[in-house]
């Protein structure tokens, strides 16, 4: 049947999805989770949707489902990595501690929960405390920017969501799960063994179990989460240095690098000198960081790149010529990504040696994205070292803290491009 | 090409170009930069003696600055227009209101470009436009796709609905205009979404059109609420 032939090439059945070759790769652009639907659904050319289906299928059943697909998320790398998150996690002594730290636990409070008369979590023991310590080391050993998604997962995720967004009817639910997780317990405990000794003899039992865990893997508990304080400490002190560092060489190393330039005028050295002065005066005494747009006249998107526009002319002497389509408020994550944006325009204006840098900007009611052109000498991006801090932190790193993006296309000759995305949440007030 | 152009062509091999601007600073500049690549035809400071000229002389481009007392280069465009339609405009401006340069769009000019352009581009851009093309600089660019915005909200609510026969842009004049605004070249922009140039002059001039046939009194009330934002 010819005609119904040409059907069958013209439309695939419902269930195929485009098939890739190559090696299974956890998805980055088709993903819910970890990307694992994504990738197998690009390596055997079934729909992602219905492999998520299926592994939900399979997890109501004891769980086997969620363990499996943790299991998956350690082991296969995602798209571009060299390595899996797994091989990474398993070479930090910490972070393994810390896994199986979960794992005791859960296991401890599921075989409590089976002794007391909940005898189905008896089953669940394996595949939850397999999904759990995975998660954790998934958790740990997750780049800046797979750890960005996972944050906005767990953010949205009712009962456990994040602080700024607890709110009054989120506590009111949580507490209500936990009372009435409490009640049946209770209410299975009576039950199973009837009124009167029995049950105070099979209370004291399971107090009596808990009281020899604590005194078994208490202290240890109790030390890796004083470790782990403490890391988050030192991590949040980098981070400030990180921004520190982003900070000093937008504004002073830049100025350092125009004097070098300029040594043959003095009146230009002054005027540099006197003008970075100001900048840095208003950084360490009134706060105002230098490159960012905190001051109060800078509100919008559409401020800012005009903000640009005059700072770079004035101390570089090239024409920026700037394009804004749309506008809005400047919130934390936009305000980096203008920082980022400013950065790229003065390093064109610095380094690329053309008279016009064209800057664009275009507001899109999901992401914010910046366009930073020019028709220099350009380079080889790969061929950058590490210690050129001004594309490592102040772009691409500044990027990923806030959950963007940075991409820099450009080959000796040919200028440069560099495409900054942000994408727009909608942040706690 | 047009036979206004193609005879200008056949005389000298070379555009015929006029000149419109009050600042005389300006019109030497420009004629410096233009160089031999023209046949600068004359030029003149102010609305009325720029609409008696043009029509004498008969260009087959006016150079005119979007800014000038009386009407400014949207006055000459209007006036010249009527009668000989066959004259083309390019808007040259450092201006950077929406509102004025819109309006000149809609007026009958064929481009506008700011005054930072380069000598060999805006030769370039006056040839492009006597042969009847669209010339498009990354700001007017900007200014289409903020007017023509998809989502009422992108823009800050400030952009109307419009006739739909003209009030949408394809994907693929988008795709160009964003090149466009990037700073891309015609050619660069046909390098990158793998087209022909005369691909992208024929996106280009469908959006001129758009603009200056969709419903005027939206647009204008776009233009003037944005340079209010």
């Amino acid at each position: 049947m010819p005609g119904h032939r040409a059907h069958a090439v013209r439309r695939p059945a419902w269930w195929r999805a485009p098939r890739t070759g190559g090696p299974l790769r956890r998805s980055t652009s088709d993903r819910m989770a970890g990307g694992v639907a994504g990738g197998l659904s690009a390596r055997l050319g079934i729909d992602a949707n219905l492999i998520r289906f299926a592994f939900i299928l399979v997890a109501l059943g004891a769980g086997t489902g969620l363990a499996a697909y943790v299991v998956a998320w350690l082991l296969v790398p995602a798209e571009g990595a060299p390595t899996s998150i797994g091989r990474r996690a398993l070479a930090d002594r910490r972070t393994v501690a810390l896994a199986l730290a979960f794992i005791t636990v859960l296991v401890v409070v599921l075989l409590v929960m089976a002794a007391i008369g909940l005898t189905f979590t008896a089953n669940l023991v394996g595949p939850v405390s397999i999904a759990a310590g995975g998660l954790v080391l998934v958790w740990r050993g997750a780049d800046t920017e797979e750890r960005a998604h996972l944050a906005e997962l767990v953010g949205r995720t009712p009962l456990i969501g994040s602080p700024e967004r607890r709110t009054r009817r989120a506590t009111i639910a949580r507490v209500g799960v936990g009372v009435i997780l409490a009640i049946v317990g209770l209410a299975n405990l009576v039950a199973s063994r009837g009124p009167g000794l029995a049950t105070v003899r099979a209370v004291l039992a399971v107090n009596l179990v808990i009281v020899g865990v604590l005194v078994v893997f208490g202290p240890w508990w109790l030390r890796l989460a004083r470790d782990l304080a403490v890391e988050r400490r030192e991590r949040v002190r980098n981070e400030e240095r990180a921004n520190m560092a982003a900070a000093v060489h937008d504004s002073v190393l830049q100025t350092l690098a125009l004097i070098q330039r300029a040594a043959s005028d003095p009146g230009e050295v002054i005027r540099l000198a006197r003008a970075q002065e100001r900048e840095l005066r208003a950084w360490l005494f009134e706060g105002r960081s230098p490159g960012s747009f905190n001051d109060a006249d800078v509100a919008t998107i559409a401020q800012a790149v005009s903000m640009i526009e005059r700072d770079v002319e004035a101390s570089h002497r090239v024409a920026v010529a700037t394009v804004t389509v749309g506008d809005c408020e400047l919130t934390v994550a936009l305000r980096a990504l203008l920082a980022a944006g400013r950065e790229a325009t003065v390093n064109a204006a610095t380094w690329s040696g053309a008279p016009t840098v064209s800057l664009f900007v275009e507001v899109e009611p999901g992401q914010v994205s910046v366009f930073v052109r020019d028709r220099g000498k350009g380079f080889d991006p790969d061929a950058v070292g590490p210690d050129h801090r001004g594309i490592a932190e102040s772009i691409r790193a500044r990027m990923a803290r806030h959950g963007g993006s940075a991409v820099i296309r450009s080959a000796a000759g040919h200028g440069t491009e560099v495409e900054l995305i942000m994408p727009r949440t909608v942040e706690p007030s | 090409m047009s036979d206004t152009a193609a005879a200008g062509r056949a005389r000298g091999g070379k555009v015929r170009v006029f000149l419109v601007d009050d600042h005389h600073l300006f019109l030497s500049g420009v004629r410096a930069e233009l160089g031999d690549a023209v046949e600068v035809v004359g030029d003149a400071d102010e609305v009325g003696a720029a609409i008696e000229l043009i029509g004498e002389r008969l260009p087959d481009v006016v150079l005119v600055d979007v800014h000038m007392p009386d009407g400014g280069g949207q006055a000459v465009i209007e006036a010249v227009g009527r009668i000989h339609p066959e004259v083309r405009f390019l808007a040259l401006s450092v201006s950077d209101a929406a509102e004025d340069v819109i309006g000149v769009i809609r007026a009958g000019a064929r481009g506008y470009v700011t005054k930072t352009i380069s000598g060999p581009e805006l030769t370039d851009a006056v040839e492009r436009v006597a042969e009847g093309d669209a010339v498009f600089s990354p700001r007017l660019a900007g200014f289409v796709l903020d007017a023509f915005a998809a989502d009422p909200n992108a823009a800050g609510g400030a952009v109307p609905s419009f006739d739909p026969e003209l009030d949408q842009l394809t994907p693929r004049e988008r795709e160009v205009l964003r090149l466009i605004a990037r700073g891309y070249a015609y050619k660069e922009v046909a390098r990158e979404l793998a087209i022909s140039v005369k691909t992208v002059e024929s996106h280009v001039s469908a959006v001129l059109r758009k603009l200056q046939l969709s419903s005027r009194h939206q647009l204008t009330r776009w233009a003037t609420e944005r340079r209010l934002l």
